[in-house]
């Protein structure tokens, strides 16, 4: 279900059948409309419900019908974030797209605001989807929808271990540790060479009562004694062998945890329908866990926005599609949120009649992420975040100390700061 | 320009050798030209349009910082340059490179050279051994490496079940750093892929070599086996074995399809390509910087292969 990628899985490149999958998506255009050179060109990365796909082009297809003008509907499986930067370097990309905001994409001139489409309901938009969607007073994205990303545990799984559910990071180290047997690991968290490890990074960050970067975004904000200690526990998961590796699917993916092969697994909201419908009530959810004496517990809330590219000769046209879809098609905004996967409407109004996430588990998801959620911060762009990527891998995998890796990479993340 | 001149003048040559006059001679000269632009035209634009005008144009590129678009956008002079030589990551990669160099040029021609030389010894079914070791050489990389990744070395892979098959326990082979395993499924990669290519070219050295050697060497009393081999056979493929050290060093530097697919990028297994593909055209999209790093690495590519060539002699006259 790989409804949402983080910054850090973004800029990994891609494992596994991305390599074939990035090639395939050149020529996967899904058709919608009539084909002609006066359609616009939307984008899409690959989401995992089925459905998905079928609902954009619906949504194409009744813009036509009702706008006379046609829509083309590009799925992209695999690196989408590499698709989409290559798309949009030349005049043959998208018109608008999906994506989440950065500051190169405005500082380059990728994209253009939207605060004329936005503005009438603004007051509608949760302020945590706004924020990272304005660089300097001006919006420049739609978001479509909000993907908390949380732990998934096997209830009969702690039981038989005699564990509780972790209130620490301390706590899951030893808990994962417990729940290890043979081939079922204690945790999941990704199939990337790290073990996944990485997909937490910001998590842990964020738990141990810091950030990415500072509140006027000038500087870096993890090279500290508090996130030293939570890379160094993330380490120790992977070195007490309670992580699982080289799985088949990766942690967007929740059938690893489905198979029974870990009894914990990082993933989001819009795996849960699957989950409970393969598991009923043998399982439960719970946020990233506080570290150390400053911490908290997390909840990181990704998810993905609609824009229009600086480059389309038709951008007058695409605002009005992203207007008439994600501004006043209330009815299909609700569809793309939950009749697939379980993703929270960022807009008030849609959030509040959601019931299909006012009880049970996923009550439990939007309470944690109203409560602990935070969201991307679009100065941490690919070269600024890098070198912690970079400095993360040699502290998990390589076990290196994990300050002195830190100081160095946030010595890089500075002079790429400076740039912006 | 200069081949049309030379082929002008063969034109000419070749009428006054005839001893007709010059203006049919004239004529072929000029239907020499036409097809001389028939055939060469359409290659000469290809590489100009896909060659020399990416280099050219990135060559400028290095000079400036260009982010998010390949148009040169504030000059920068050799900023972009230093900045590549001062980057930890790049200069790692080239160690990621170096051990990688270690491990697959001695091992492919070892092992290339030693089917060779089966291959060319036996008799029976040899066109079908030769094709079997051959055939790999025809998958792509992208494939293979998938097959590694998703069906040999990952959790539920032919690798794990042969470890816990000996008493031993699974094993994360593509990130394991203590013992750094990864290199495991890298290097075999490759050699399975590549083996088979220079194994042809060592059969085509080694059919070169003429049979009255080993004879007069019979006659001199050696014996068929290691001395014919170490005293004929390895000498006598010098040159092919020249060429297959050069191309297995260029293809190394080049390495990027098993890393990218088996390791995603990570900085513990990652080659100049793979590091430059992420600066240029990953989500950073660093063209200028990118750029600036390709130009290093084909220096370095060029300098070592000058070394090599004149260390070992390769493109002399007596090979």
């Amino acid at each position: 279900m790989p409804a949402f990628n983080p910054p850090i899985s973004r800029r990994s490149i891609l494992s596994g059948a991305g390599g074939v999958a990035a090639l395939a998506a050149l020529g996967a255009t899904a058709g919608c409309g009539s084909g002609g050179s006066k359609d616009l060109s939307q984008w899409y990365h690959q989401y995992g419900e089925d459905g998905t796909k079928q609902a954009a082009m619906r949504y194409a297809s009744d813009y036509k019908k009702a706008k006379k003008v046609g829509v083309k509907v590009q799925w992209t499986p695999g690196d989408y974030a590499t698709v989409l930067s290559k798309g949009l370097l030349g005049n043959k990309g998208p018109d608008c797209f999906e994506s989440q905001l950065n500051y190169t994409m405005v500082k380059s001139k990728q994209i253009i605001p939207l605060d004329d489409i936005i503005d009438p309901v603004k007051s509608d938009f949760n302020p945590s989807d706004l924020a990272p969607n304005t660089i300097d007073g001006k919006v420049y994205g739609i978001k479509m929808i909000d993907d908390p990303q949380i732990f998934y545990y096997r209830k009969s799984m702690f039981t038989k271990a005699g564990v509780q559910v972790p209130a620490t990071l301390n706590d899951l180290v030893a808990t994962a540790k417990k729940l290890t047997s043979g081939k079922v690991k204690g945790i999941y968290a990704g199939a990337q060479s790290d073990s996944g490890l990485s997909a937490l990074t910001t998590s842990a960050i964020f738990a141990s009562g810091h950030t990415n970067l500072t509140a006027d975004n000038k500087d870096v904000d993890y090279d500290n004694d508090d996130v030293a200690e939570a890379i160094s526990l993330l380490h120790q998961i992977r070195s007490d062998k309670s992580v699982l590796t080289g799985a088949a699917t990766d942690w967007t993916n929740p059938q690893t945890f489905l198979d029974g092969k870990c009894a914990i697994q990082w993933c989001g909201l819009w795996a849960m329908p699957q989950i409970q419908k393969a598991l009923n009530d043998d399982f439960g959810i719970f946020a990233f866990p506080a570290v150390g004496s400053k911490g908290k517990q997390v909840v990181y809330n990704g998810g993905w926005t609609q824009f229009v590219a600086a480059k389309s000769k038709k951008q007058s046209k695409a605002k009005d599609y992203v207007k008439w879809l994600w501004i006043e098609q209330s009815a299909l905004q609700e569809d793309w949120s939950l009749s697939y996967g379980f993703h929270i409407p960022p807009r008030k109004s849609l959030a509040a009649k959601a019931k299909k996430l006012q009880s049970g588990p996923p009550a439990d998801v939007v309470k944690l992420a109203n409560e602990h959620g935070f969201g991307d911060n679009p100065y941490w762009t690919p070269d600024v975040g890098q070198p912690q990527t970079d400095a993360v891998t040699n502290i998990v995998l390589k076990g290196k100390d994990a300050k002195k890796e830190l100081d160095a990479a946030a010595k890089k993340s500075r002079e790429a700061l400076k740039k912006q | 320009m200069s081949a049309e001149a030379d082929l002008a003048g063969a034109g000419q040559i070749g009428t006054g050798t005839r001893g007709r006059s010059a203006k049919p001679g004239a004529k072929r000269v000029k239907g020499a030209t036409l097809w001389f632009w028939v055939f060469v035209g359409p290659f000469t634009a290809g590489l100009l349009i896909f060659a020399v005008v990416p280099i050219i144009w990135g060559l400028i590129l290095s000079f400036f910082e260009s982010q998010n678009t390949v148009s040169p956008q504030h000059f920068v002079g050799f900023q972009n340059y230093v900045d590549m030589l001062k980057d930890s990551a790049f200069v790692d990669s080239l160690k990621v490179f170096t051990i990688f160099a270690i491990f697959i040029i001695p091992l492919t021609f070892a092992l290339a050279l030693f089917l060779a030389v089966l291959v060319n010894q036996i008799t029976f079914m040899r066109t079908f051994f030769r094709s079997v070791f051959f055939l790999p050489t025809a998958v792509s990389y992208v494939v293979a490496s998938l097959i590694w990744k998703q069906g040999i070395f990952n959790n539920d892979g032919l690798a794990n079940h042969v470890t816990s098959g000996l008493g031993g326990s699974d094993q994360s082979w593509l990130s394991s750093q203590h013992p750094p395993l990864y290199w495991i499924p890298l290097v075999t990669v490759r050699l399975w892929l590549q083996l088979g290519f220079y194994m042809i070219i060592f059969l085509a050295g080694l059919q070169r070599i003429s049979p009255d050697l080993y004879e007069a060497a019979y006659v001199d009393g050696a014996t068929p086996g290691w001395t014919t081999f170490r005293f004929i056979t390895f000498p006598q493929l010098r040159a092919t074995s020249i060429a297959v050290v050069i191309l297995n060093l260029i293809a190394a530097y080049q390495a990027f399809d098993e890393f990218y697919n088996l390791l995603g990028g990570a900085n513990y297994g990652r080659p100049p390509l793979v590091y430059l593909y992420s600066t240029a055209l990953g989500t950073s999209q660093q063209y200028g910087l990118g750029s600036a790093g390709a130009f290093i690495l084909a220096i370095i590519i060029i300098i070592f292969t000058l070394i090599q060539g004149r260390i070992f002699g390769f493109g002399r006259t007596d090979d």
